[in-house]
């Protein structure tokens, strides 16, 4: 019988390096902790909002970076800022909707005002009344307020950074992983078309590895199988950026392909005569000339571009806590879109989201892990499809790009 | 369209009658025979209040014909992966908000609570019904339901219909 001591469990990473995730690293508090100081607050690009959210002079979008309430704004010069969502003075929030427009925000608390760019621009009863009471004469505003972040934006995506140090947006994501987003949001017009919020019952890194996941796709997702939306001996590839963090799965359909024998071999129960009563679901137009039916992006530590056929959405992971995970949806448009084109991305919509035909299982497998693993933290997954490394692929049936998301995250947390 | 006149009391019997059974279909039949309480060319989303107020037209499901109303339920028979689980719908008086040629609009509130196989039982969805019924044959049929529900969330993943 196997009885563990009552010590505290393990920190040290398994042999087998990448290809071995110790379960602890989805269960403890203490990493949950070290992750928003060393990754949520540390070198890493976080996704915010869109640039079309926040597009006149005072409109704001309330967000999280980790468990860090921020505020993304246009202030009167135009530009974007970011700075935490709380007040300097006793912690409070600032803003307390997710979005709106505001000439300045005001605390409730105690009325301490703050402008469009952050900075603390008036407290409240400052000079006391009748001469008594108020701030020491010497309390200095401008070294009061709540911390900015740097700014960047990218074909219409905004991302902030509590880093210094972090590298420009193009670089953190390298040109391959960058050429890709370019291919959907370069040069066109964004328009939201729906929000969505899912909470998943599971660590946030369950959910990431699942996006980075390009083995499972076509095996727990029937729908995308059976349909041929994507296939893994369909055309396609995996790019890991080279760092690890950032990866692309993108597949174009393959007619030659499309008989293939391995799936039936393999017995995988995707192999099945359903079919579509109104095929109209599956409509669809070529946007990018270039044959991709699905592409999923993933950028480091949180955030998702996905085009399915023309279904196009961005994704944020919110970690909550360690067995809590917020994922915001925002379903996408484009403002030249042809009533015809719009109706075939809300049909299309069906496809992605908490209630999508190939993704709600994704809503709840993290949950099977976060439920399966309990009890044993020293255990460790095995991800050795495609080998150790953690390198870009011809082949889908590679798990290189999840051991490229641990590559990443050892190097920034140090473990 | 309504065909022969109705009574305010009659049509409010109707309205009421289908919105019943409607429940018991997905609640105590698993949703099979959902699709047979909308026309042939309906429109069905599942939407939240926040995205109905901004005239965001995109839903967590989006269905205008029957056919893709059965094709959600044979992907939730045959393709789709969820625990078991099983919703209770608690719903409030049908409001009738407007009579005409075209239909009979009607807003409902709804309350789901999903239970699930670990007998967990919690309150899933809270919301309205923002219907249009046509009464074909004596029956009041759903040439459009909106379900906008109240939250901007979903807990894991929405499986069966609201």
């Amino acid at each position: 019988m196997n009885i563990r001591n009552d010590i505290a469990p393990p920190t040290e990473w398994p042999e087998g390096q990448l290809s071995r995730v110790p379960y602890w690293t989805f269960q403890r508090e203490d990493v949950y902790a070290r992750e928003q100081a060393r990754i949520y607050q540390g070198k890493t690009w976080n996704y915010l909002c869109l640039e079309v959210e926040i597009a006149e002079p005072g409109d704001y979008v309330a967000t999280h970076i980790g468990d860090t309430p921020v505020i993304v704004t246009r202030a009167e010069d135009g530009e974007i800022y970011a700075f935490e969502n709380r007040c300097a003075h006793r912690g409070a929030l600032l803003a307390l909707d997710d979005r709106g427009k505001a000439k300045d925000f005001t605390c409730v608390y105690h009325a301490w005002t703050y402008s469009l760019q952050g900075d603390l621009t008036g407290i409240a009863f400052k000079d006391g009344i009748g001469g008594k009471g108020g701030m020491p004469d010497n309390f200095c505003m401008a070294k009061h307020g709540p911390m900015k972040l740097r700014v960047t934006t990218l074909y219409g995506l905004v991302f902030g950074s509590f880093s210094n140090e972090v590298p420009a947006i193009e670089e953190y994501l390298g040109d391959e992983v960058l050429a890709c987003v370019e291919r959907v949001l370069k040069g066109r017009k964004l328009e939201v078309i729906g929000r969505f919020t899912q909470q998943l019952p599971n660590n946030w890194k369950l959910y990431f590895e699942n996006v980075k996941d390009s083995y499972h796709a076509s095996i727990l997702h029937l729908f995308f199988t059976t349909f041929e939306i994507n296939r893994l001996s369909q055309k396609g590839a995996i790019i890991v950026s080279e760092d690890g963090g950032n990866h692309v799965s993108y597949s174009a359909i393959d007619p030659d392909a499309e008989r293939d024998e391995d799936y039936a071999k393999e017995k995988i129960r995707s192999e099945s005569d359903y079919r579509l009563a109104d095929p109209s679901l599956l409509d669809n137009f070529e946007e990018f000339g270039d044959g991709v039916t699905l592409q999923i992006l993933s950028v480091f530590p949180g955030f998702v571009l996905q085009q399915i056929q023309n279904c196009i959405a961005v994704r944020q992971i919110i970690p909550q806590s360690v067995e809590q995970t917020e994922l915001n949806w925002t379903y996408l448009g484009f403002t030249d879109d042809t009533p015809e084109q719009r109706r075939i991305r809300l049909k299309q919509s069906n496809l992605v989201g908490p209630a999508g035909y190939v993704s709600m299982e994704d809503g709840c497998v993290g949950g099977f892990v976060q439920r399966g693993i309990a009890g044993v933290p020293e255990h460790s997954s095995i991800m050795e499809m495609g080998g150790h490394d953690a390198q870009s692929s011809e082949s889908r049936v590679t798990e290189a790009s999840i051991r490229g998301f641990w590559k990443a995250y050892r190097r920034e947390m140090d473990v | 369209m309504t065909g022969v006149p109705l009574s305010q009391s009659e049509l409010f019997h109707l309205i009421a009658r289908a919105q019943a059974a409607y429940t018991r279909c997905v609640d105590d039949e698993r949703a099979q025979s959902w699709p047979d309480f909308f026309t042939e060319s309906c429109l069905y989303v599942v939407t939240t209040a926040d995205n109905y107020a901004a005239g965001f037209e995109a839903g967590l499901m989006y269905a205008d014909s029957r056919g893709m109303l059965e094709d959600r339920i044979s992907a939730l028979n045959e393709a789709n992966i969820y625990e078991q689980q099983s919703y209770r719908h608690l719903l409030g008086q049908p409001d009738i908000r407007n009579v005409s040629d075209d239909g009979i609009d009607v807003e409902t509130s709804f309350m789901v609570v999903r239970i699930m196989r670990n007998g967990g039982t919690s309150v899933f969805a809270s919301g309205r019904y923002i219907d249009r019924y046509v009464v074909e044959q004596g029956r009041a049929l759903l040439a459009k339901r909106i379900v906008v529900c109240d939250s901007k969330t979903i807990d894991t993943l929405l499986a069966l219909p609201l």
